[in-house]
């Protein structure tokens, strides 16, 4: 073993040895944005009435014909936007909880967060509310995910560990599941069942720009704070006690993953339903692009959920099915079996 | 005035008290040896000095009390290497050590406290080839075997340059080549100006490599000094119930535990 050299250092290229938190992440995520842009234009030209680029973009960009521009911003532009905000709050999320547990099977629906909207959006339903005003679902989806949040907050403030995140999840997605069933045994009558289950199977049309703006802000601000704990997820690569020696604070990043993630799927869940499995995929299949380091995955992970959920969506309205698919539905099917796979690789890792 | 002073700590865990009533004191370029039997709460006791658990008493570095000191500034005066030899994602090498630079960095790049970039980047080479991981630098964590990796969670130590630096059982399940090299890293380290603790459970390395020694047990101190005043007869009978054999190599006093020790193996 020698000591450090004094020999004249060949100076490796700094952008390869010392790397910018967000550097091949911001390379790799814009990529993906250039895709997700591409599947967008014909996500807006697909439908009863089929447009061309040129015909969408005019329609887009207020020059083309009025009837386009109907067409394309009002009726097409929020299903789009929607599976943006869903897929980004999705996979941001996704690979942020992964980092915080160091563990690739973590993902929003692990928290309990989804089941907590839903269960809120069940009761808007159950209780008539969803009469009164377009915002009072949203509004019932959203104040169930806080307090699934601040229960989760309570459960696991003041030093406590990891586990203590996961099982107080799995308590709480048990719970808002078990009072879901309950909500959906004593509705009144068949047709509100109806409407239960399907707002709880998830999807992302037959949305207006309302519904956009009201998610908007909420996911903006729960992707800053996701992104802000870029570095200290990096870091957490060490373990807990060596971040912290290295001025991570574990109590800071807990409130900034969750309370981000809460945001972000909260609001959007909210609206499109529980939609699963993104959060949980999107991750695992950009990893290897960003040299494994969690707090690079997280830019990527929000466009590529966005790609994942338009492109999940496209599939549903190419397919002839005598009923339309369900968003949430699809979704689950191909994210289940994708789970299990990964339990069998990592029952083969590990000893 | 000393490096690091450690004044009356103890560390209440629960209703616990797993460290009582410890005192001491380190100059630089020294290497102390943190020694005991299982459960005498060296780990709880190094733990409690890096500031990850809440303790009573005094913890000085360089005179100042370092619970005032901020998580970042504190990070640059004292690097923590944990017992477990795990990497939680299998990143590379370079990347793993250049983790050690964040105390100097600022929100999400790598660089820009004091001399920046490059003094960073002379870090982390100097780090890399110090623990002999230049040619590996571009491998990924999960393709080292198990003394490359604690050699790797080193240089991430070294490459912090902290003047103090306390290590968690370093060389525990390392062959002895890689014993010897982690034991000479942290020797060389000390040997330039800077300052260490190591626990270990291994009394011939102990006694091979550290100035001084501290031996625990219950929580407690029952020893400090020199090899020759800490592991005496009966300090090894009354705390680990062995007996050892002891020698003389070129100048330097060892020990290698040989029995149990035949009066408490009696009763």
């Amino acid at each position: 073993m020698t000591a450090a050299t004094t020999q004249p250092m060949a100076v490796p290229d700094p952008a390869h040895t010392l790397p910018v938190e967000l550097g091949v992440g911001v390379l790799t995520a814009t990529l993906l944005a250039l895709s997700l842009v591409s599947l967008s234009l014909v996500s807006l030209g697909l439908g009863a009435a089929p447009l061309g680029w040129g015909e969408v973009l005019g329609g887009l960009l207020g020059t083309g014909p009025e009837g386009h521009q109907l067409i394309v911003r009002q009726i097409r532009l929020p299903r789009v936007l929607l599976a943006w905000l869903l897929g980004a709050s999705l996979g941001m999320s996704g690979a942020a909880l992964q980092g915080l547990l160091r563990n690739p099977l973590a993902e929003p629906g692990l928290l309990g967060i989804s089941a907590s909207a839903g269960l809120g959006a069940v009761l808007a339903f159950y209780f008539g509310l969803t009469a009164l005003s377009l915002w009072t679902l949203p509004a019932a989806g959203m104040t169930g995910a806080l307090i699934a949040t601040l229960l989760l907050y309570l459960l696991t403030r003041g030093g406590s560990s990891n586990l203590t995140l996961i099982l107080a999840g799995i308590a709480l997605s048990s719970l808002a599941g078990a009072l879901t069933s309950l909500v959906l045994n004593l509705a009144p009558n068949p047709a509100s069942v109806q409407d239960m289950v399907l707002w709880l199977l998830g999807s992302i049309a037959d949305h207006s720009l309302a519904d956009v703006r009201l998610v908007l802000p909420f996911v903006a601000v729960g992707l800053a704070l996701l992104l802000a704990s870029a570095r200290a997820l990096t870091l957490l690569t060490l373990g807990e006690a060596e971040a912290t020696s290295l001025g991570v604070s574990l109590a800071r990043l807990r409130v900034l993953v969750i309370a981000g993630s809460a945001l972000a799927v909260g609001a959007c869940v909210s609206v499109t339903g529980t939609v699963g499995f993104v959060g949980l995929v999107v991750p695992h299949l950009l990893r290897a692009l960003v040299r494994h380091r969690p707090g690079r995955l997280l830019l990527p992970s929000a466009v590529g959920g966005a790609l994942l959920v338009l492109a999940a969506d496209l599939a549903i309205r190419l397919l002839q099915t005598p009923q339309q698919l369900m968003l949430g539905v699809v979704t689950a099917l191909v994210g289940a079996p994708f789970f299990l796979v990964l339990v069998l690789r990592s029952r083969q890792v590990l000893p | 005035m000393s490096l690091l002073s450690v004044q009356a700590l103890a560390v209440q865990l629960g209703a616990r008290a797993v460290v009582k009533d410890v005192d001491l004191h380190l100059d630089a370029s020294e290497l102390l040896g943190l020694i005991g039997p299982n459960g005498a709460g060296k780990s709880t006791l190094l733990k409690a000095i890096a500031q990850l658990l809440p303790y009573r008493g005094l913890v000085q570095l360089d005179g100042h009390p370092l619970r005032r000191l901020g998580a970042r500034a504190r990070a640059r005066r004292m690097a923590y290497l944990s017992q477990d030899n795990q990497v939680h994602w299998p990143i590379r090498v370079e990347e793993l050590v250049a983790l050690g630079r964040h105390p100097y960095g600022s929100g999400w790049s790598g660089g820009g406290h004091g001399g920046g970039r490059a003094r960073d980047l002379a870090a982390i080479e100097a780090a890399l080839r110090a623990a002999d991981l230049w040619t590996l630098r571009e491998r990924r964590a999960d393709q080292l075997s198990g003394g490359e990796r604690a050699r790797v969670r080193l240089a991430r130590v070294l490459a912090v340059q902290a003047p103090l630096i306390l290590a968690d059982e370093p060389v525990a399940a390392l062959d002895p080549r890689h014993q010897l090299d982690v034991m000479d890293l942290l020797h060389s380290h000390c040997a330039g100006g800077g300052a260490a603790i190591v626990v270990l459970h291994d009394l011939t390395l102990a006694s091979r490599f550290c100035e001084r020694l501290l031996l625990l047990d219950q929580g407690r101190p029952v020893a400090a000094g020199t090899v020759g005043e800490v592991l005496t007869v009966a300090n090894l009978r009354r705390v680990y119930g062995i007996e050892a054999i002891r020698g003389t190599h070129q100048g330097q006093d060892y020990i290698v535990p040989w029995a149990r020790d035949a009066v408490q193996a009696g009763n």
